[in-house]
């Protein structure tokens, strides 16, 4: 099998160039490629433009990017939990695109899958479909929306072998499958390599197809924002 | 005393049907998990990839990589399946979904809702709320009656960018329960305990129809 393991975060990141687009994998903080994101802060590339579902916190996850204005454009659907993204935002620094939730994971889906534009109901009727076709199918209006691909996709695993295939745990899955299709190089980090064998093949979620590179990442904080318990 | 949002809460809890696949929003909607009705079965579904959301966990239970749409620790039923954001919004737009419950900034009387934005003031996203209301088939909205200045969020046109239009079939709020009428206006068809029909219609802004049969909230 071919070998996909590449030293750690700073290897993997190493040709992420200025101006570079990025998916990066994740839902609020769970699922996020931390590794990578310590790493593009370390090698300070800039004018990046991120996709991702949520911005991070202000000191975690793109969070950190954004407080070294490395990011030139968001492109989002909620980005509600950071007063820097916001404060950019407003102030114009920042460019940012915000895309309903179930349309960036198609567009994303779509660009993976070789589909250059479909059509949804979601912003019929809002802002969102403005400049965009709309059509009807079957009495109903739906707008049309484009794939969307990037130079590099960042993605988290829980597992993962040396040929790219990977296990993700949880709801830290998310958008990390269809990022990991609709890139030109997608980078994983995984909680725990294994040598290709170990996992069972009826349990991959992405096949190591996708991925170009593959480590095992350091340190995991997997920091909780909203933290809610019951008593015993 | 005004019914609180826990009571919004136990009456939208009464619309959900043994077998119901279920989506809660932010805020009130959430609540709405803690008021389901002994012997009915539901599933909720969380639009980060989850079916099956148990109860929130206990101090030894927390796992990050177990999360609800509001970003809060939960667990999983027995039963539960994981999947991807697109797989989970295939589900939504797909029209798998029974039964929507959602906060709103603004309610129209034809059924439009508002609840992303507020230009200038507050830029979040819209997260999945699009795709939700332009799918689903049964939509409630769970919200006060009116915003913490004292304006009317029943109105007859929405003032703020639109989240979808036409969507929406019934409001529930400290006040009652309101079908919205395809041909347009807030029909009431229950009224909370101790408020009266006159401070109803002061709180809407948009077209009220009382209903003849017009019944008093049942919380309990």
């Amino acid at each position: 099998m071919i070998n996909k393991v590449v030293s750690g975060a700073d290897e993997a990141i190493a040709d992420i160039f200025d101006g570079a687009v990025l998916m990066l994998g994740g839902f609020g903080l769970s699922g996020i490629p931390e590794n990578c994101i310590a790493a593009l802060v370390r090698k300070g590339v800039k004018n990046l433009t991120c996709i991702s579902n949520n911005a991070g916190v202000d000191d975690f996850g793109i969070g950190l990017m954004l407080k070294q204005r490395q990011v030139k454009k968001m492109i989002s659907s909620y980005v509600g939990e950071n007063k820097e993204f916001e404060r950019q935002l407003l102030s114009g620094e920042l460019e940012v695109e915000l895309i309903p939730q179930g349309t960036l994971a198609e567009r994303i889906r779509a660009g993976g899958a070789g589909i250059p534009a479909f059509f949804t109901p979601a912003g019929v009727g809002t802002e969102v479909a403005e400049g965009k076709e709309i059509r009807e199918f079957e009495g109903k209006l739906y707008l049309m929306e484009r794939w969307l691909r990037a130079d590099f996709a960042l993605v988290k695993a829980w597992k993962g072998d040396t040929a790219g295939n990977l296990i993700y745990r949880g709801t830290s899955r998310n958008f990390n499958p269809m990022m990991a299709t609709a890139a030109k190089i997608t980078i994983a980090e995984v909680e725990h390599l294994v040598p290709v064998g170990e996992l069972d093949p009826n349990y991959i979620h992405t096949p190591g197809i996708y991925v170009k590179r593959i480590f095992e990442g350091k340190n995991y904080e997997k920091r909780i924002e909203q933290r809610t318990t019951r008593p015993r | 005393m005004p019914l609180d949002k826990n009571a919004i809460a136990k009456r939208i809890a009464k619309e959900l049907k043994d077998g119901y696949y279920v989506n809660l929003g932010i805020g009130i909607p959430t609540l709405v998990a803690n008021y389901i009705p002994e012997g009915i079965d539901v599933v909720l579904q969380s639009e980060n990839g989850l079916l099956g959301i148990g109860p929130f966990p206990t101090e030894e239970e927390v796992d990050p990589d177990l999360i609800n749409a509001g970003k809060q620790t939960i667990t999983m039923q027995i039963g539960a399946s994981l999947f991807s954001s697109a797989d989970s919004f295939a589900m939504i737009r797909g029209g798998h979904i029974d039964l929507t419950i959602l906060g709103a900034m603004e309610v129209s009387e034809n059924g439009d809702i508002a609840n992303w934005k507020i230009p200038g003031k507050m830029v979040k996203g819209m997260g999945g709320a699009m795709d939700l209301v332009a799918s689903a088939k049964n939509i409630i909205v769970a919200m006060q009656h009116t915003d913490k200045y004292g304006k009317s969020k029943l109105l007859k046109k929405c003032t703020l960018p639109l989240t979808g239009v036409r969507c929406v079939k019934k409001v529930v709020t400290e006040l009652g329960v309101f079908d919205i009428l395809p041909e347009g206006g807030f029909y009431m068809v229950e009224i909370a305990p101790d408020v009266t029909v006159e401070e109803v219609q002061k709180a809407t802004e948009g077209k009220l129809i009382v209903a003849p049969d017009l019944k008093e909230m049942q919380i309990e």
